[in-house]
């Protein structure tokens, strides 16, 4: 066990899948001598060689559309798109091939890889650079899409994705890298794609989120459990494939629900979480769903940021609303 | 530009081949040129969707093809069928990919032909990728892609062309240059004088061949690959052609080019010089090549047969290649739609 932060427990599963699998690539921009811009790669090149951990030129699309091409021919490279924001000019590539070729060739092709994207805001940094649009992804055919909040799952989910037989969006809260550590365990470990993790038990009222809204998720948990009220927190960690069965058995538990994420509200992925909760637990529900999201505007600058951000007060407003009814 | 044999047969430099590859390669065309026929006429007849005829550019994609080892990978587009057969995809899976029919898509294990991209520009970069996979898995298969004059307009020719320099990658780009994208001339689509030129930028050689010379395309392809497997990197082939026929078979060229134009290209078909060259080193005879061509046509229907009487995808299959393992999501929609059929029935 090593006490590590996010950032650290992502550095340790691409040193690991470096070490044990001779297949695995990492590349981005500014990845190798730098260590990557967030230094999520610090090291690695040292360690592991320029042509495993590859500097790669200013073009997205040409580094997701070459990886591809790697992980057809039996590759498995880990790409790094520096922030989210710059993964638009790669959709292309993700929408018409990554997450195509297994469909279009019905099985005889596969492109087993992974899109690392830091994601979200709260660092008050530069435009294009505090994107959450994982709606996008995962609205698209082919993709798995999962979003750590701990460095525990990250490390784990991270090698798990990597050694997933089908292209995965790694999505991680860029707010979150370095501000929570915990002990992770040493060595090879997995997280399966696909299940949620229960942040913590309650009766009252489920509150569900993903990557850094887990910790606003908890801090409002907290303000309520002093009032008493008993708050289930649920924490995705994947939205495809989505755990259904944790969401919908919590609902039908607390019959009261709140979905967080800082993403755009409209067509954003708490629609999908809204929907599925109405399609299989509506008649456990004590009052309407509620959504706290970002709003429909571009993502604020600096100094607006936080009219933006959803934050633990409007996840407690939004949680008192489903016990008012 | 690299020419060897004039549209009258006449030899300007040494053939890069024998006799008996010239007339392999002679009935290559002859047969590419009855499936091209036979598409086009099932499509008339509501067999196939759309379809791309390659008419006229047989040598540059036969010519191209027939310089490749058969491990070596191919990143075609829709309309490189002759390509791709001459690299070992089957008559019947091409059809299918016009047909509607994702098995098309799925070669025979062992054919490195990734199936064709419908999306323009894109592709090349998966064949850097492929290339680039060889060399770190100690192979020295290579990787060659084919697209259009109209796809070096998209920023991914760009992207492909200096990640192939940077990375000194074994990719052969085999631009068929045929003067149109859709409607689009050649001199509306960029303002340099050739597309072989634009290698330059890259730090890639580029060259420009007559794409209807058998003999050219041959000679400059094999020159690339030989680079390519040495690991000297990249080369940018511009082979200089013309699409004597329709974008697809929904397209009306009348309406963005002269008949006059068409005919000065169909007297520089790429079959009529190899056969005044055979002819001349008496090596032709029109009942060989009749027989041929007959040998090929019923090759083609009995593919025809083949595609036609494999049964569609039924309902739940359209679910189960998405991912290795079906997700909750999609065994739950392939539910719904086996209900919503079963209420229907």
């Amino acid at each position: 066990m090593t006490v590590m932060n996010l950032a650290q427990a992502i550095t340790d599963a691409l040193d690991i899948a470096l070490a044990t699998d001779p297949r695995v690539l990492v590349m981005g921009e500014d990845v190798g001598r730098t260590g990557g811009v967030f230094r999520l790669t610090n090291g690695l090149q040292a360690t592991h060689g320029a042509e495993r951990v590859v500097d790669m030129p200013v073009a997205e699309s040409g580094i997701v559309g070459t990886a591809f091409g790697l992980a057809v021919a039996g590759m498995r490279p880990v790409v790094e798109i520096q922030f989210m924001g710059f993964s638009y000019p790669a959709y292309d590539q993700i929408v018409s091939h990554v997450g195509r070729i297994r469909h279009r060739s019905r099985h005889r092709f596969t492109a087993p890889m992974v899109i690392r994207m830091p994601y979200g805001g709260g660092i008050g940094a530069a435009e294009h650079h505090s994107e959450s649009t994982e709606a996008l992804y995962a609205h698209t055919p082919g993709l798995k899409v999962v979003v750590p909040s701990t460095p525990y799952d990250a490390k784990g989910l991270l090698l798990a994705a990597i050694e997933d037989p089908d292209p995965v969006v790694f999505l991680e809260p860029i707010r979150l890298y370095r501000a929570v550590k915990e002990d992770v365990a040493g060595g090879h470990f997995v997280v399966p794609i696909g299940r949620a993790r229960l942040e913590r038990t309650g009766n009252d009222v489920t509150l569900v989120a993903y990557g850094s809204m887990v910790r606003d998720a908890r801090r409002a948990a907290d303000a309520l459990a002093e009032e008493g009220i008993s708050v289930e927190v649920i924490d995705l960690r994947s939205l495809v494939p989505l755990d259904t069965e944790t969401l919908i058995g919590s609902v039908r538990k607390t019959g009261r629900a709140v979905v967080i994420h800082e993403a755009h509200r409209t067509a954003g992925f708490g629609a999908e979480v809204v929907a599925r909760i109405q399609e299989e637990a509506l008649y456990s529900l004590l009052a309407p769903v509620q959504r706290v999201t970002g709003w429909d505007t571009i993502f604020p600058l600096k100094r607006t940021e936080e009219y933006y951000l959803p934050g633990v007060d409007r996840i407690l407003q939004a949680a008192r609303r489903t016990l008012e009814g | 530009m690299l020419q060897i044999l004039t549209p009258d047969g006449e030899l300007l430099a040494d053939p890069p081949m024998d006799i008996d590859l010239t007339k392999r390669l002679f009935l290559a065309m002859v047969a590419a040129r009855q499936y091209d026929r036979k598409a086009t006429s099932i499509q008339k007849q509501g067999r196939l969707a759309t379809y791309a005829p390659f008419e006229g550019q047989e040598a540059a994609q036969i010519g191209s093809a027939a310089a490749l080892r058969p491990d070596d990978w191919m990143v075609p587009t829709y309309r490189d069928a002759a390509a791709m057969w001459m690299q070992g995809y089957p008559w019947t899976h091409l059809l299918l990919t016009r047909m509607g029919d994702e098995r098309g898509g799925s070669p025979p294990e062992g054919v490195a032909v990734l199936p064709p991209s419908i999306t323009v520009g894109a592709h090349m970069l998966h064949a850097v990728g492929l290339a680039w996979a060889a060399r770190l898995q100690g192979s020295d298969r290579i990787a060659i892609t084919y697209f259009g004059d109209g796809a070096t307009s998209e920023g991914d020719f760009h992207e492909a062309m200096n990640f192939a320099g940077v990375f000194r990658t074994g990719t052969v780009f085999i631009c068929q240059n045929n003067q149109y994208a859709i409607s689009l001339a050649r001199h509306q689509q960029t303002a340099s004088e050739t597309i072989a030129e634009k290698a330059a930028g890259y730090g890639v050689p580029g060259v420009l061949v007559d794409g209807n010379d058998l003999f050219a395309m041959y000679q400059a392809t094999s020159e690339a690959v030989v680079r390519a497997r040495d690991g000297r990197g990249a080369t940018l082939i511009e082979a200089l052609t013309y699409r004597l026929g329709p974008h697809t078979t929904s397209d009306d060229p009348t309406r963005y080019r002269d008949a006059a134009e068409v005919e000065t290209w169909r007297a520089k078909d790429p079959l009529d010089r190899i056969r005044k060259y055979l002819a001349a080193e008496s090596a032709w005879d029109e009942e060989w090549e009749a027989r041929a061509a007959t040998g090929a046509h019923d090759e083609i229907d009995r593919a025809v047969e083949e595609a036609e009487a494999l049964t569609p995808l039924a309902p739940e299959e359209i679910f189960e290649s998405m991912f290795a393992e079906m997700t909750p999501e999609l065994a739950e929609q392939q539910q719904r739609l086996l209900a919503s059929r079963r209420d229907q029935a």
